[in-house]
């Protein structure tokens, strides 16, 4: 793994895109790389957008932020949520997003509306023709607990990078309590399989 | 070996390795992992103190009495401590202090932007300020021997990007320190601020600055990175490393110290290259030192003065004013976007303040508000919270409001931490001046908003040792206060009522509105989903209107109104009731309902409502 790698995790507040940014820190850290990770904590997590940035290179990462425009991949947990923050994505990087809506509360409250998924389609398209949408939380379901739908999507994402599936499942190993590794296995390999072999 | 940690980790790490003894502070984003992770480590005292202040003099304490010690807090909390900290700096103490200040530039998480490298200067401290987590761990230990050496507190001052990125981290080990001192130190020339011995110190601390001025152009942590001779840039904290990214080919003089200033230094990169400047986030504190040295320079008139830098913003401004960038601006394509749905922070589903605020904007009584969760109730459409300032000024704000004559009953809402913080002497104020406001004390049994730490009331230390928790009753009575109700803030008749009654007086009044937090484990292991009776729903909408994030509306709509029907999303659903407690039509079903049904006693929906044992 010799190139640098931008990544941009968003999401929703307790969908435990916290557990994937770790776990793509962990892999950089692997692979030999030097990495930086940045999270906001504190009110962002009740239930408020959430964004994480995690940077790879071979030599050293300076910002822990990635710039506007400078993501090779973005990893979306919501689809809302992959439209408000798609101005990260390089041009001709790779969108993986969650086909998962979590209607805000002022759609409910009448103060906005959720966008269609022509929107958001749209929206990605004039950025980058690389689109992967994973069904993250019925792979997860099926697997055997909803909540793995984030282990899915990191299963799409290692498909999209040139390092050993091992070393991806080593680092899961160390992250997941081992009553539930079986079943985060599971998650991760059908999470691969939406990319293709 | 090298392990990724996050700039608190680091921190706490570092401060380990150095042979901390005690540690204090009051959780505050976003330093509070600090003692959460060094309260883990073995050898260290640790605690969650009352408030800034009073971490400030526990730590103080131990550091006379020869133990080096730390206390933590978040920008705002330097203020709480400032009355403490301006003393340390007069007295200095028998063994290392250091206060690490996390500053929190564009407030994620906070009620005004602040840059605390001015409290250091203001105090005549030294200042560190790291560039990631590295440099956290290692200027933690370079506090403590700082602090020693020239018999200061020294201030680890970090921002938000720093605490809250991870970075790899080289461990060390723990340097074991055995204190020689048994007693606390008979030295009142040195300890005791009285006027005249005060007066003696202050030429001891101007002397202690010109020292370690001196010293700092040969302190370790500031150094020139010598490249490029045509761009200088003097740089400290995270904006380092935007500058290393925006400026690869750049000489830099990058600051570990960043109070005082090293001349020298910054006089020979102001020598060596052809267009100085400085890079810094929120005020220019280096920019102003290196004019007050007769040094030419650009920093603020290029970057900005508020807010959080990041590469975008750096690249963007740096190449408008023609400094050599990296590669130009990335040029993002034009996005067709609709107008967004914000996604606001919003109290949780089971949220023990949504029924009481619900009350509130019913009554539409003016609320002065503090610093927690319940703060959110601003928004629609709860609505129900006027003002917020700072921690603990809810109560007297609502007081003063009071004396100066208004027409109606002010309401103060604190929370049970923040009471304790700096509740309790606005409260023994309203006692003590008779003000005519009603304190309702949100008591959710945990400090929530920073991530449910212990506090006074919860009976339970940081380092979990059990201890006597303080009750609100009897305080508050002692206190004078005769007025006093306590609620269980799931029940919204009884809440209502105690509200009534307590609006109804004219003198100091308390309601304590009790449920724990539904988001604490214990609570966790209660959640019965609640459902809608679709055939009882009208889609009134009573229930949208308690913001609560459970609470969906419905493809389905009623065949009369024609409006969306309630749906509510079983997994984020605590079974808290209040909604079912609002519904006209008895169409939200309780908990005791959702069981005999899933027990197969009987149908639910033909069941009378049962309402709240």
């Amino acid at each position: 793994m010799d190139r640098a790698t931008n990544f941009v995790l968003v999401g929703v507040g307790g969908q435990g895109t916290l557990l994937a940014s770790n776990i793509l820190a962990d892999i950089g850290l692997a692979a030999g790389l030097d990495v930086k990770k940045s999270e906001v904590h504190g009110m962002s997590q009740r239930g408020g957008s959430v964004v994480s940035h995690v940077r790879w290179h071979p030599e050293a990462v300076h910002s822990p932020l990635v710039g506007l425009g400078e993501a090779d991949i973005l990893l979306s947990f919501e689809k809302l949520e992959a439209l408000r923050f798609v101005e990260f994505l390089k041009v001709g990087g790779t969108a993986v997003v969650n086909e998962t809506a979590i209607v805000p509360i002022t759609v409910s409250a009448g103060t906005g509306v959720y966008p269609r998924d022509g929107e958001l389609d749209a929206a990605l398209a004039a950025v980058s023709a690389h689109v992967v949408k994973v069904p993250g939380e019925r792979l997860a379901q099926e697997a055997g607990n909803v909540k793995a739908a984030n282990v899915v999507l990191l299963g799409a994402v290692s498909r999209l990078l040139p390092l050993p599936e091992h070393v991806w499942l080593q680092c899961l190993e160390q992250r997941v309590p081992k009553k539930f590794l079986e079943l985060n296995r599971t998650a991760f390999a059908s999470g691969r399989a939406v990319v293709g072999a | 070996m090298k392990r990724i940690l996050s700039g608190n980790e680091a921190i706490a790490r570092g401060v380990w390795e150095a042979g901390v003894r005690v540690a204090a502070a009051y959780p505050g984003t976003p330093s509070t992992e600090i003692l959460e992770e060094l309260s883990l480590a073995p050898g260290v005292y640790c605690e969650w103190s009352t408030n800034e202040k009073v971490a400030v003099d526990v730590a103080a304490g131990a550091a006379m009495a020869g133990r080096r010690a730390l206390a933590t807090m978040k920008h705002v909390g330097v203020n709480v401590a400032a009355d403490s900290l301006f003393y340390t700096s007069y007295t200095g103490a028998e063994a290392g202090l250091v206060i690490v200040s996390a500053d929190d530039p564009a407030m994620h998480s906070s009620q005004n932007e602040q840059d605390n490298r001015r409290y250091a200067a203001f105090m005549r401290i030294p200042c560190l300020d790291p560039s990631d987590s590295q440099e956290c761990k290692d200027f933690a230990v370079a506090a403590f021997e700082l602090s020693e050496r020239f018999d200061t507190p020294v201030m680890l001052r970090t921002t938000t990007r720093i605490n809250h990125s991870s970075t790899p981290v080289e461990l060390g080990e723990r340097t074991e320190i055995e204190p020689e001192r048994k007693k606390f130190p008979r030295d009142s020339a040195k300890y005791v601020m009285v006027p005249a011995n005060a007066r003696a110190r202050h030429p001891v601390v101007e002397e202690r600055l010109r020292r370690i001025t001196d010293w700092a152009d040969s302190c370790p942590l500031n150094r020139i990175e010598w490249r490029d001779r045509q761009l200088g840039i003097i740089t400290a904290g995270v904006a380092y490393q935007y500058a290393r990214e925006v400026f690869p080919q750049a000489s830099v003089l990058k600051l570990g110290l960043v109070h005082p200033l090293p001349a020298t230094l910054i006089r020979e990169l102001a020598a060596g290259v052809e267009r100085l400047i400085v890079l810094e986030e929120l005020d220019p504190v280096i920019e102003e030192g290196v004019r007050l040295m007769g040094i030419a320079c650009e920093g603020k008139s290029i970057f900005p003065l508020m807010g959080e830098l990041d590469p975008t913003v750096v690249r963007a401004v740096a190449a408008h004013a023609g400094l050599p960038v990296d590669h130009a601006p990335v040029a993002v394509p034009a996005v067709p976007k609709p107008a967004l749905p914000a996604r606001p922070p919003v109290l949780c589903p089971g949220c023990s303040h949504r029924g009481v605020f619900q009350l509130l904007n019913k009554k539409k009584v003016a609320v002065s508000g503090d610093i927690g969760c319940y703060t959110l109730a601003f928004l629609p459409p709860l609505s129900a919270l006027h003002f917020c300032g700072c921690m603990g000024a809810s109560i007297a704000v609502a007081h003063g409001a009071a004396q100066s004559g208004l027409q109606e009953r002010m309401v103060a809402v604190i929370g049970d931490s923040t009471f304790y913080h700096t509740g309790l002497p606005a409260l023994a104020n309203v006692a003590y001046n008779k003000a005519n406001i009603l304190t309702i004390i949100l008591d959710n049994r945990t400090t929530a908003m920073t991530g449910h730490q212990a506090n006074p009331g919860t009976g339970q230390t940081l380092q979990r040792q059990a201890t006597d928790a303080i009750p609100l009753e009897p305080l508050v009575w002692a206190l004078g206060i005769r007025h006093v109700a306590t609620v269980d803030s799931y029940d919204l008749a009884s809440t209502a009522r105690a509200l009534k009654e307590l609006m109804a007086t004219n003198e100091p009044a308390v309601m304590i509105a009790r449920h724990a937090c539904a988001l604490l484990p214990e609570m966790r292991k209660q959640y019965v989903p609640l459902d809608v009776m679709e055939e009882k729903c009208t889609g009134c909408g009573i229930c949208f209107r308690i913001g609560c994030p459970a609470i969906l509306k419905a493809d389905e709509v009623d065949a009369k109104s024609g409006k969306p029907l309630a749906l509510i999303d079983r997994d984020l659903c605590t079974g808290c009731e209040i909604c079912a407690q609002l519904c006209p039509h008895d169409a939200i079903t309780f908990r005791d309902q959702v069981r005999m049904r899933e027990e197969g006693g009987g149908e639910a929906c033909t069941l009378p409502t049962l309402g709240r044992s």
